[in-house]
């Protein structure tokens, strides 16, 4: 051991002493701790709060929006809030809350799930925590300008560009740009540490399905993002710098952004539900006591899925004017994914078939997901046909068909999720009846709101109005609608309510509450840092169920113990999503009028923007001159330590 | 999990030191999913261009526009750039730092010949009335072509770095992925360039 090392390792002591002294540290060590946290597991914990900090700003607009539909006529919200809150709630809920609560399954899941004891780039895993968050912020800034996004989640040029858009829209396209680059480089990080760090025995076909799904899903960002960046980008040079990408008089072509969003938008849906398709495979095959029915068609109708999710994009077109040929294909391709994801479903049903069946919190989410989303295929199959979807289009039906698939599959799935791995990312069970209560409020309160709007559309209600005439036969569905929302709000309500109890009750979680399948299941919990002592030996799928069955209470190690490597904390990540978002502010105000004099001439001559970015990129130099050299932990000491307490 | 330090510091390099850690092979496969999404983005961009190109809304018209010895010496010039990170790359598997250090600074020299190049040819199409605002063509030409250039600033700069970190820090396992990745990176974007090349030059000149 050279002296350096010596020198590192001690560093590592002190370190490990401070994690292991937790309780007793003080308000500034423990914030500093999180903003420079590259713990896969700590950042999980991050995902999921700043999910949940902008759930709640989605979900109250969602409910002033039934609140300003539950009557005709009704006036309670103008015209022009409405606006922006059918558009920030969009937004919203697809990029600052499903994705990232998707990302904090997957972190706090997937290194577990594999064996590994980091993921592949911790530095970079929390860049991305961190320009999700300020990319969230710089969406939500307009409320403090007055100047919101209103263009709608698509922002559909001309209506968003330079010409008729509000200002409002900058924070839109600056916020997306911001926290999409944090989701396309997360992905990348998840994909390496998929392919690279899996335990030994750990083939790709004994994976569990949540790592699957993950896996493919981290593919589909891979590629579907940069189409949404370069769309974003195009915008904010029509908008910011006088480009004519979507100026028809300058000869631009406003088609041309609904290719961008939808190329990015239609894998976008599968990016969201994959995940949740992983999350319910392994609640209900560790609730029916069965190993999951037809795992290899499983993988394989994952990885259809998101071949096939790339051919459909024009279906969200068919009315735009491509043509019969063009409208054909798109249709054909889109009722094709019905199969990959029928074969899903009967898998499902097929796990359940016979099992030792028990209805926990979570279980009753995930068994419910299967009908429900089933519904919301079936309307998908309905509104793929070129034809008929003429007539849906931009009625309430095309809103019932998307809360079907996005709240009754992904955030049932996200709750059976938070139900199934709370234990293991708190160490503390939450409580199943209260969760029994949130179900028995939030699911029927969820097909009270969405299922009469199917209806409101055939009758020909349009999406995004903000009020409508009496006497069309549409008020008693809309009262309706707005009491099944009010109804989830309470089961929300109520989660939260679980969560705090929760939080206040001692970390005694067992290690294997729900006698799991797979690995993560065999891990003391809390978790330590370094995850496993040693690599466990993986025999086949359901490695963790493997081993109970012969009798073990440990996996069987696959190295000697010794030295785990980690890697050092960093405040960089998040100084260079500052940096961003610094900059996106200074570009954004490059022509507005201020009245101080200094200010103006900061942000007319871009030094806002310019310094941004500079101290984005001088971040980014320091990241690479400086070798991170990390800490050495020993585990025998530090678990002595541990016992000490 | 220790072998960073196991080569770190003294001892043997291996054949191929890029790849000796499970650091090293993370980050390659890490960059090789990278690049794919920056073809993606590059892609969308060529999409952009071709849909938009012959929206010239009586601007000039890229014929007027192109001289095709000057796009032709620059092409010569990066597409040389590229053979040379292959030397550096090459002298890394022989583990001679000095001679990775050099051919990495022709490469940078290259580079920023292709970048005044660039930046001349842009100064000069402005002249004759071609500007980022004209039309939606000028957009197109200037956001893809553009993209590149700043490509190919940021693969000057990165370079510049690893030479500097070569110089101090030596070769060892943890700046030898370095090397390789930048090398990798640096043929990504004159890739990029031969299709610009093609769609934009040729396919302008053709009409």
């Amino acid at each position: 051991m050279t002296s350096e090392e010596k020198g590192v390792t001690s560093v590592a002591h002190a370190y490990s002493a401070t994690v292991a002294a937790g309780t007793r540290r003080g308000f500034w060590a423990v914030l500093k701790d999180w903003l420079t946290t590259v713990d896969h597991k700590k950042i999980a914990i991050l995902y999921l709060l700043g999910g949940t900090f902008f759930f709640a700003i989605g979900g109250i607009e969602a409910l002033l929006i039934r609140y300003q539909l539950m009557f005709p006529e009704f006036d309670a919200i103008p015209a022009q809030l409405f606006n922006e809150l059918i558009t920030m709630h969009g937004t919203t809920m697809i990029f600052f809350v499903a994705m990232p609560l998707v990302f904090a399954f997957m972190n706090a899941v997937v290194p577990l799930q594999i064996g590994a004891r980091d993921v592949a780039f911790p530095f970079v895993n929390a860049l991305g925590f961190w320009l999700f968050f300020l990319g969230g912020l710089m969406l939500n800034l307009g409320w403090f300008f007055q100047t919101v996004p209103d263009a709608g989640w698509t922002a559909y040029v001309p209506l968003s560009g330079a010409d008729y858009g509000s200002f409002g829209v900058n924070f839109y396209v600056m916020g997306l740009q911001i926290s999409g680059l944090g989701t396309l480089i997360g992905a990348i990080n998840f994909i390496v540490t998929i392919v690279n760090m899996r335990a030994p025995g750990m083939t790709f076909m004994r994976m569990p399905l949540f790592t699957w799904t993950s896996f493919i899903t981290s593919v589909l960002i891979l590629f579907a993002f940069p189409p949404l960046t370069v769309g974003l980008v195009l915008l904010m040079f029509d908008r910011l710098f006088g480009a004519n990408f979507f100026d028809v008089t300058q000869g631009g072509n406003v088609v041309l952004w609904q290719h961008f969003f939808w190329i990015f938008g239609h894998p976008e849906v599968y990016i969201l539900i994959l995940p949740a398709f992983g999350i319910i495979s392994e609640v209900v095959s560790t609730f029916s006591g069965k190993r999951l029915f037809g795992y290899s068609s499983m993988v394989f109708a994952t990885v259809l899925i998101g071949f096939l999710g790339f051919m459909v994009w024009a279906h969200h077109m068919f009315t735009t004017g491509m043509g019969a040929v063009a409208n054909a294909l798109f249709s054909v391709a889109t009722m094709l994914i019905a199969i990959p994801t029928g074969i899903k479903v009967f898998n499902w049903i097929f796990t359940l078939w016979g099992g030792k069946i028990r209805f926990t919190a979570a279980n009753l989410f995930a068994v419910s997901f299967i009908p429900t989303f089933v519904m919301g295929g079936v309307t998908g199959v309905m509104l793929a046909s070129a034809p008929a979807n003429f007539q849906f289009h931009d009625t309430y039906f095309v809103v019932a068909h998307f809360h079907y698939v996005i709240v009754g599959g992904i955030v049932m799935a996200l709750l059976a999720g938070c139900f199934y791995w709370w234990p293991k990312m708190f160490g503390r069970m939450l409580d199943e009846r209260l969760g029994k209560w949130t179900f028995w409020t939030f699911y029927p309160g969820f097909h009270l709101t969405f299922f009469v709007q199917h209806f409101l559309g055939l009758m020909g209600m349009p999406r995004r109005v903000y009020t409508y005439l009496d006497g069309q036969g549409w008020n008693t569905m809309n009262l309706i609608s707005s009491i099944g929302a009010f109804l989830m709000a309470i089961g929300v309500i109520i989660f939260l309510v679980n969560v705090f109890k929760t939080a206040a009750k001692p970390a005694d979680a067992p290690s294997d509450p729900w006698d799991g399948r797979t690995l993560e299941w065999s891990l003391p919990t809390p978790v330590p840092e370094y995850n496993f002592r040693q690599l466990p030996l993986v025999r086949g799928l359901d490695a963790w169920w493997l081993e109970k069955r012969e009798g073990r209470t440990h996996m069987t190690p696959a190295e000697p113990p010794g030295p785990i490597h980690m890697p050092s904390p960093s405040i960089l990540p998040l100084w260079m999503s500052v940096g961003l978002f610094i900059a996106a502010i200074g570009f954004m105000y490059a022509k507005e009028p201020f009245s101080i004099g200094f200010i103006r001439f900061l942000f007319e001559h871009y030094v806002i923007a310019a310094g941004g970015l500079a101290l984005f990129f001088v971040c980014m130099i320091i990241r690479s001159l400086k070798d991170d050299h990390g800490y050495h932990i020993h585990p025998e000491e530090a678990e002595g330590e541990a016992a000490h307490q | 999990m220790s072998d960073v330090h196991a080569h770190a510091h003294g001892g043997e390099l291996p054949p191929e030191p890029e790849r000796a850690t499970l650091d090293g092979r993370n980050r390659i496969l890490g960059f090789w999913m990278f690049m794919a999404g920056e073809s993606v983005l590059f892609g969308s961009l060529f999409a952009t261009f071709l849909a938009l190109r012959h929206s010239v809304m009586g601007g000039p018209e890229p014929k007027e526009l192109f001289s095709l010895p000057l796009v032709a010496l620059a092409t010569f010039i990066l597409l040389t750039s590229s053979l040379t990170s292959v030397m550096a790359v090459q002298a890394m598997h022989r583990h001679d730092n000095r001679r990775i250090q050099l051919w990495l600074a022709v490469t940078v020299a290259l580079g920023l010949a292709f970048l005044i190049l660039e930046i001349y040819e842009f100064v000069h199409y402005v002249h004759e009335g071609h500007t980022f605002s004209t039309s939606a063509f000028s957009s197109a030409f200037y956001t893809l072509v553009g993209f590149h250039g700043a490509h190919v600033l940021f693969g000057i700069v990165w370079i510049s770095l690893i030479i500097g970190q070569l110089m101090v820090k030596g070769l060892n396992v943890i700046t030898a992925p370095k090397v390789y990745i930048v090398s990798l990176y640096w043929h990504f974007v004159d890739l990029v360039w031969v299709f610009i090349f093609t769609v934009v030059y040729l396919m302008g000149m053709m009409g």
